[in-house]
């Protein structure tokens, strides 16, 4: 206590600051010292790539373009929704081994536990994203935009998992185990991404597969990345509002995510306490 | 005034089998500088308490004030001036021994430097240096348990907080802590601990609650606790478990209430008002009858009895097994 009457007046934004960081380090440690995550997520994405483009890739046709430019979008909007379960999983983690209830018992800021989870899971997940990058470009993959649209997309991208993180924060902290969370994401997310155009254009669906794709969000994250990235074929965008203004309505929903989702998180987690 | 003041403190839980009261009205009070042992089996609401004096769970109905500050409406307050040590261990697996500790120093605000310092210091005090560089999975509960220990020490607190502090600790680790907390209380640190260990509270507090169904059943010194349920106890131990009959309505004749009968069937006891005058009648009857003897004597009742007469059930079949160990090597 002698210490801390000697240090620097700590400010709530210093504090907030100070402690987001010491969480996000503690989280990037533990996934330095437990690589099967960060393996899984530098592994599952080449597979993805490989898979699509050199197995699947030849049989399906995309008008207009080739199908590995049209495919990478998709499968950078796929990783990154799936990489964002894990903020969700390692929250119940927490609760579950009861390191929550010393955090808890600690004068620090109420949000740094989850600013520190959510940061580190976007580093996961920049990492997914390079690792898929370099892997796209082997296989053919070509981005014909600017520079700076190609940044956008990639911002795009990492903006809306950092926000469907704090999504998945909030089940993660409502769940008992961490096993829970796991499966209940791949019931919801597994159609979400496939039943999208992310790897086939949505109008080869059937009609009720077809207007779930088109109103399908993960479909406008999409189609904004391949906007950006240059990647679109000649294949009629679907007529909708959310279709014909991708970027806008991905920017929309991220606001959304982040002004619902984390204000509740926040609430949530001064009220859990582990067992 | 007291640091620790808890008035009609209740929580009902949800449970498969309908709502628990895992509190119902428990009044606490713990003066500046004391340890307070809150004593209960398990389920009778110890750590609830120790959850919502540390701000980690609200109270359904009730106040509590620690270092004068209400833990509902000002928590992070509370939490400057606290140290808690929950139930279970509250370390992070994949940090080290030293990380752990340093990454709390840091949270309470120490600055980096500060907070390593302090890390060093733990790690020598509870004898951490092999759990010091290595991650602290892999090592064993007693290992997690005084990291954590430690973690409730980072800064000093004013207020110390240990829930079940020694369980599943072996003993050498149990009395080293016994050692610190007893240190600490020297240097004017007020603690509240709990315990299912009647010998435990006995040897650390100074007034102790006795917890059963989420309220306080009793209060005081472990002598008024003691004194509450009377005198003496007379023991004999028999040779022959075939007289535990006949001696039994011996002691019977000259204690007050019915005798017990321990479970090997040699074992007897019963209260007694005037120790020594009792036990020569009983020693003197017990002859005329020609029933052999082991051992006898009389003996300051533990809180083991303390729990039977308060609750009407034993308090834990770990503490009772203690009891039963020492029970003739108490006899005076
Ligand atoms: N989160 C909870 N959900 C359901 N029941 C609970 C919960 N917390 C405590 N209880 C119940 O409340 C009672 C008191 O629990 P607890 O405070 O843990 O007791 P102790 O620490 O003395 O063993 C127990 O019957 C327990 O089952
Ligand atoms: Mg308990």
């Amino acid at each position: 206590m002698s210490a801390a009457a000697t240090l620097p007046t700590w400010t709530p934004l210093t504090m907030w600051y100070s402690d987001g960081w010491t969480v996000t380090k503690r989280n990037l440690t533990k996934l330095k010292r437990s690589p099967d995550m960060l393996v899984f997520a530098v592994i599952q994405p080449i597979m993805f790539v490989l898979l699509f483009s050199q197995v699947y890739g030849g049989a399906i046709q995309v008008q207009g373009t080739d199908y590995t430019q049209f495919l990478m979008a998709g499968i950078f909007a796929q990783t990154v929704v799936f990489g964002s379960t894990f903020s969700g999983s390692a929250m119940a983690q927490d609760l579950k081994e009861g390191i929550i209830d010393r955090f808890r018992s600690l004068p620090m800021s109420g949000s740094a536990v989850l600013i520190g989870r959510t940061n580190s899971d976007l580093v996961l997940n920049t990492i997914s994203m390079v690792i898929m990058m370099l892997t796209g470009l082997v296989v053919g993959w070509r981005v014909n935009s600017s520079f700076p649209e190609f940044m956008a997309g990639v911002g795009l991208l990492l903006l809306f998992s950092y926000s469907f993180s704090w999504v998945m924060a909030l089940l993660g902290m409502m769940v008992k185990t961490p096993e829970v969370i796991n499966n209940a994401s791949f019931l919801i997310l597994f159609p979400l991404t496939f039943i999208s155009n992310a790897f086939v254009p949505s109008d080869t669906l059937p009609d009720p597969l077809r207007l779930f794709a088109e109103w399908n969000p993960v479909s406008s994250l999409v189609q904004a990345a391949r906007e950006l990235f240059g990647n679109v074929g000649t294949a009629p965008v679907p007529d909708i509002w959310t279709m014909q203004h991708p970027i806008l309505t991905v920017l929309i929903g991220v606001s959304v995510m982040l002004v619902v989702f984390v204000p509740l998180c926040i609430r949530k987690f001064a009220s859990i306490s582990s067992r | 005034m007291s640091i620790i003041e808890a008035t009609g403190l209740t929580k009902t839980c949800k449970s498969k089998s309908g709502p628990v009261h895992a509190l119902a009205g428990l009044d606490l009070a713990v003066p500046r500088g004391t340890v307070k042992a809150l004593l209960g089996p398990n389920g009778a609401g110890k750590t609830t308490v120790v959850k919502m004096l540390t701000t980690l769970i609200r109270p359904d109905a009730g106040r509590a004030i620690v270092d004068g500050i209400n833990v509902v409406e000002d928590p992070k307050t509370v939490r400057r001036v606290i140290g808690v040590s929950g139930q279970y261990a509250a370390v992070d697996e994949n940090l080290t021994g030293f990380e752990n500790l340093e990454m709390v120093g840091r949270l309470y605000h120490l600055g980096g430097t500060a907070a390593r310092r302090r890390a060093h210091e733990l790690i020598d005090l509870f004898d951490l240096t092999e759990a010091g560089n290595r991650p602290v999975k892999g090592f064993s509960d007693g290992m997690r348990r005084r990291i954590d220990l430690a973690g409730a020490l980072v800064i000093n607190p004013k207020i110390l907080f240990l829930d079940e502090p020694t369980t599943g600790l072996d003993p050498r680790s149990r009395l080293a802590l016994w050692g610190v907390i007893k240190q600490l209380v020297t240097d004017g640190t007020t603690v509240l601990l709990t315990t299912q260990y009647l010998e435990e509270a006995d040897q650390l507090s100074d007034d102790i609650a006795v917890i059963d169904d989420g309220r306080v059943i009793a209060e005081g010194t472990s002598d008024q606790l003691k004194a509450q349920i009377g005198g003496h106890r007379v023991v004999v131990a028999l040779i022959d478990a075939g007289d535990a009959a006949a001696a039994r309505e011996v002691l019977g004749r000259h204690g007050d209430g019915e005798p017990t009968v321990s479970g090997d069937g040699r074992g007897i006891e019963v209260a007694v008002g005037d120790g020594p005058r009792a036990l020569q009648r009983v020693l003197a009857d017990l002859g005329a009858a020609g029933i052999g003897l082991h051992d006898a004597g009389m003996r300051r009742p533990t809180l083991d009895d303390v729990f039977l007469k308060l609750t009407g059930h034993v308090a834990d079949k770990t503490a009772d097994a203690d009891a039963t160990d020492t029970k003739l090597e108490k006899v005076t």
